[in-house]
């Protein structure tokens, strides 16, 4: 049995006892809310887009069942035995494995600094809604007043307001420009209220998260039942599900297509080779494109990171919700609810977000459609409103036979449903760039607008309780400070902390440093964390005395699946994943797209490399927070060998007495 | 006599009025796209009601308060509803020059947008730039004042919070220290479930060892 060497933990010792849930309902509310994150709205619905839905659901179940539940399970069940936060848990399997939760607590506290900066986007466009009309549904005018801002011509409305009217962006990493005013205040009046809610540890979250965690839910049924209602909404549902095969055939690793933006951030979604192609329809039978699509091991690796991610394994935050609960509490039942309730939430989230896409490639095609029109009209004398959208496929045909040369001379844009149906993307650009340019077109914009970016905030906020707790948690344990000074002064200082920390990205370069963190801070260190924290349980502390440990808990010994997953197909998986990523990492270049006014192809946003500092601190982030592991292990063999000299010479010190003396 | 300025008049006004001559202006209505339903048919009544309101246009530029409704020349009028004209001088052998014409529009684009029921994207008139209404921007930006609202009950609230637990670690220091930690204890002690221990892990971090121990009872007692 390990012996624990380690600060004596100080959470169910002394007087002060270990805090609770008040009722089932706010455990299982809190996980549910730090799993369901931003990730579910804007990543998965782009990944059911790339792969064609049906398709990709195999593979994501598939890791779901062998990769999420499992790994779920070990967290809840050995958060909830050993109750402590994340440092404590691991220092108690194995002194050796402790360097895994100070990891936890590092990669918890980088997320948590990125996480809330989006969240004070979110918070910017909410504060932004309450005015009709919508501040980005037309361009500012120019100095002279005699037309609108050029990039604002050049680009789009919603863009515009979103590059500078909002991050005010520069044109290059390297160019860092002024701190933002307003997204100061936003910063701060967000971490003001994840101060609130996290102020008094779980007895704060634990009310807070009634309202945080089921007003999504509220707002997802309102916008799916008015999404399907408007025009165009069947066909986003059709094309969502509709497999695809040419899409890998014409991408190319780190190739991108013209849109605005399209990148994917990491922890919400991690994926720096994600690009987009133009697709076709496909041709082949149905059976036959499913086997292409679920050969290609971009879609395994895919939906094996999704659904590690928006389960948010390995922060440590499950670990610390689990460890709040009462001992007999039956954590299989917990995992795998929770692990169903997030794929379903994922899956009902692109139902509604695809129908208001479908609504909006709809408009989209009509307006352009309507464009052609009138061009038509001016130029041949046409009366006014003379040729409807539908007759004109048939009036252009006419033209084009009779008169081709003066057609020609028109320029006439070519408008096909399935372009703008393509213009997905994920991240930051489905939510600020596309979905805000669809509420524009809907009835009742404001509305929409501020029930949506509520959605947002409450959905981002739930998951910034667990990654708190994640940091909290694990420190109060370890007991650094007196027991006299108040909890709500540790989680002052740790908020306050990381607000100083977080205002880098309100720099005017701050989006292109969000990307680096989203990319590279996390996703590696999680899956080598998950690995051990898996190898640890089935390995380090013994599946035996584990199995034990839960038929204490639930009454039941674990099944032979979970026995299996623990021990074999997780940890395999873990490191194929593991292997895959850094393979599609070192494939990549590092590079970055810039919003650059004086590129030649604006509004395209230009691929630039990342400068050679930039570079290393990208691979810092990655490998910086697991150096704890190999880190805390020498320290303890350090010690261990030290303690192992000073018994073996005290032991010699007696004899010698002893010879003295006879 | 009159006769010749009969065959002559037709003739100077074709020659002034044509597409792309000299001060010629292109307007186009787009009349059904504005009223829908509502849409009244272009005739010659509705262009005569447009020389008006161009001729009552000219007639506010200063030294040019005589234009009269027939100096006003139309011409080539299509079914897109879009024709060319022209302002004569009153001799009717010259155009006004192209600037004071599209000055006077612009002057007074509102009266005649609002003559025919329409705005400024449906009665155009190419090569006339629209005057852009200026921003109206409130004093104080909207989101200014909800954020004030949000952060301002965000630190009520913390404060409340802060104060509200100083007083219960106030009542509690005042209070003795009762018995607690049931739960503690259950911990410790081992319970049988189902047959199986639970032991917590040890955390003491020492081992009892039992040779040691019991070496104690071998030796008889001196």
């Amino acid at each position: 049995m390990a012996c624990t060497v380690g600060p004596e933990p100080l959470g169910d010792g002394g007087g002060s006892k270990r805090p609770k849930w008040d009722n089932k309902l706010q455990y299982l509310l809190s996980c549910i809310g730090f799993a369901v994150g931003l990730g579910n709205i804007w990543r998965f619905p782009y990944l059911c887009q790339t792969y064609g839905g049906g398709a990709f659901l195999i593979p994501y179940l598939i890791a779901l069942v062998f990769e999420g539940i499992p790994l779920f399970y070990v967290e809840l069940a050995i958060g909830q035995r050993l109750r402590r936060g994340s440092i404590g848990v691991w220092t108690a399997i194995s002194p050796y494995l402790g360097g895994v939760g100070l990891g936890c607590v590092t990669v918890s506290f980088l997320v948590s600094l990125y996480y809330n900066t989006v969240l004070t986007w979110v918070l910017w466009y909410f504060l932004n809604s309450f005015q009709s009309p919508l501040p980005w549904s037309s361009c500012p005018l120019d100095v002279n007043r005699t037309g609108f801002e050029s990039e604002c011509q050049a680009s789009s409305t919603v863009s515009y307001f979103w590059y500078r009217q909002t991050l005010n962006i520069t044109a290059d990493i390297s160019d860092s420009g002024f701190i933002q005013g307003r997204l100061l205040a936003c910063l701060a009046a967000s971490w003001a209220v994840v101060y609130l809610c996290v102020i008094r540890g779980i007895e704060s979250t634990g009310k807070a998260i009634y309202f945080t965690a089921l007003f999504p839910y509220l707002v997802l049924t309102i916008f799916l039942i008015r999404g399907l209602t408007l025009p165009g909404a069947v066909e986003g549902l059709i094309y969502l599900f509709t497999p695809d095969v040419s899409w890998f055939e014409v991408q190319a690793p780190g190739s991108r297509e013209n849109m605005s933006q399209s990148h994917s951030p990491g922890q919400l979604a991690p994926s720096p080779a994600m690009g987009m192609a133009v697709r076709q329809r496909p041709g082949p039978t149905r059976g036959r494109v499913w086997v292409q699509i679920l050969q290609n091991p971009r879609v395994w690796l895919d939906a094996a990171t999704q659904i590690f991610f928006s389960l948010s394994l390995a922060f440590g935050g499950h670990i610390a919700f689990a460890s709040y609960n009462p001992p007999r509490n039956n954590c299989e039942k917990d995992a795998v609810t929770i692990a169903l309730v997030n794929s379903m939430t994922s899956l009902y989230a692109s139902i509604a977000v695809f129908s208001v896409l479908g609504f909006k490639a709809a408009n989209d095609h009509g307006r352009c459609l309507d464009r052609n029109i009138l061009h038509l009209i001016n130029a041949f004398d046409f009366p006014d409103q003379s040729i409807s959208r539908d007759d004109y496929a048939a009036v252009l045909t006419h033209l084009n036979t009779s008169q081709p040369e003066r057609v020609a001379r028109l320029h006439l844009e070519a408008c096909h449903l399935e372009d703008f149906l393509d213009k997905s993307a994920s991240g930051t650009g489905l939510a600020f760039i596309i979905f805000t340019e669809a509420i524009l077109h809907m009835p009742g914009a404001p509305g929409w607008a501020v029930l949506f970016f509520g959605m947002l905030f409450t959905l981002g906020l739930s998951s910034m309780f667990g990654n708190m707790e994640s940091i909290i948690t694990p420190l109060l344990d370890m007991g650094l400070t007196h027991r006299s000074i108040p909890k709500e002064v540790l989680t002052g200082l740790a908020c306050l902390l990381c607000f100083l920390s977080a205002i880098c990205f309100t720099l005017q370069s701050g989006n292109y440093w969000l990307e680096v963190f989203d990319n590279y801070a996390a996703p590696l260190n999680l899956i080598i964390f998950a690995f051990l924290e898996v190898v640890g349980v089935a390995y380090v502390y013994g599946l035996q005395r584990f199995s034990d440990d839960i038929v204490c808990m639930t009454g039941r010994r674990p099944s032979l699946y979970w026995r299996v997953t623990w021990k074999v197909v997780s940890p395999l998986l873990l490191l194929t994943i593991f292997v895959a990523y850094i393979a599609v990492l070192v494939w990549t270049p590092l590079s970055y797209r810039a919003w650059n006014t004086q590129y030649a192809r604006f509004p395209s946003l230009q691929e630039k490399s990342y400068p050679g500092w930039v570079q290393a601190t990208c691979v810092l982030l990655c490998f910086l927070p697991a150096l704890w592991v190999p880190g805390v292990a020498l320290v303890q063999l350090l010690a261990k060998h030290r303690r192992k000299q000073k018994d073996t010479w005290q032991d010699r010190r007696p004899k010698l007495q002893d010879g003295g003396a006879s | 006599m009159l006769r010749l300025l009969f065959v002559l008049v037709p003739a100077i006004h074709a020659q002034l009025c044509q597409p792309d001559a000299e001060n010629a202006f292109k307007v186009r209505f787009s009349i059904r796209t504005a009223l829908g339903d509502k849409a009244y048919v272009w005739d010659t009544n509705e262009e005569y009601l447009f020389k008006a309101m161009v001729a009552f246009s000219m007639r506010k530029v200063p030294n040019r308060e005589t234009t009269e409704i027939s100096h006003v020349l139309l011409c080539n009028v299509t079914q897109r509803v879009s024709f060319w004209f022209v302002v004569t001088d009153p001799s009717k052998n010259h155009t006004l020059p192209a600037v004071e014409i599209e000055s006077a529009i612009r002057m007074n684009r509102n009266r005649i947008n609002n003559a025919f029921f329409l705005n400024d994207q449906t009665l155009e008139f190419l090569k006339i730039p629209t005057t852009l209404a200026p921003p109206t921007d409130p004093p104080v930006p909207i989101w200014i004042i909800i954020f004030g609202v949000i952060f301002c009950i965000v630190i009520v609230a913390v404060v409340l919070l802060i104060l509200s637990g100083i007083r219960q670690r106030r009542r509690k220091s005042k209070e003795p220290s009762e018995a607690d930690d049931t739960e503690d204890k259950c911990e410790n002690t081992i319970t049988i479930e189902n047959g199986i221990p639970c032991d917590p892990l040890d955390t003491k971090g020492g081992h009892i060892n039992d040779a040691f121990m019991t070496e104690d009872e071998r030796l008889t007692p001196l």
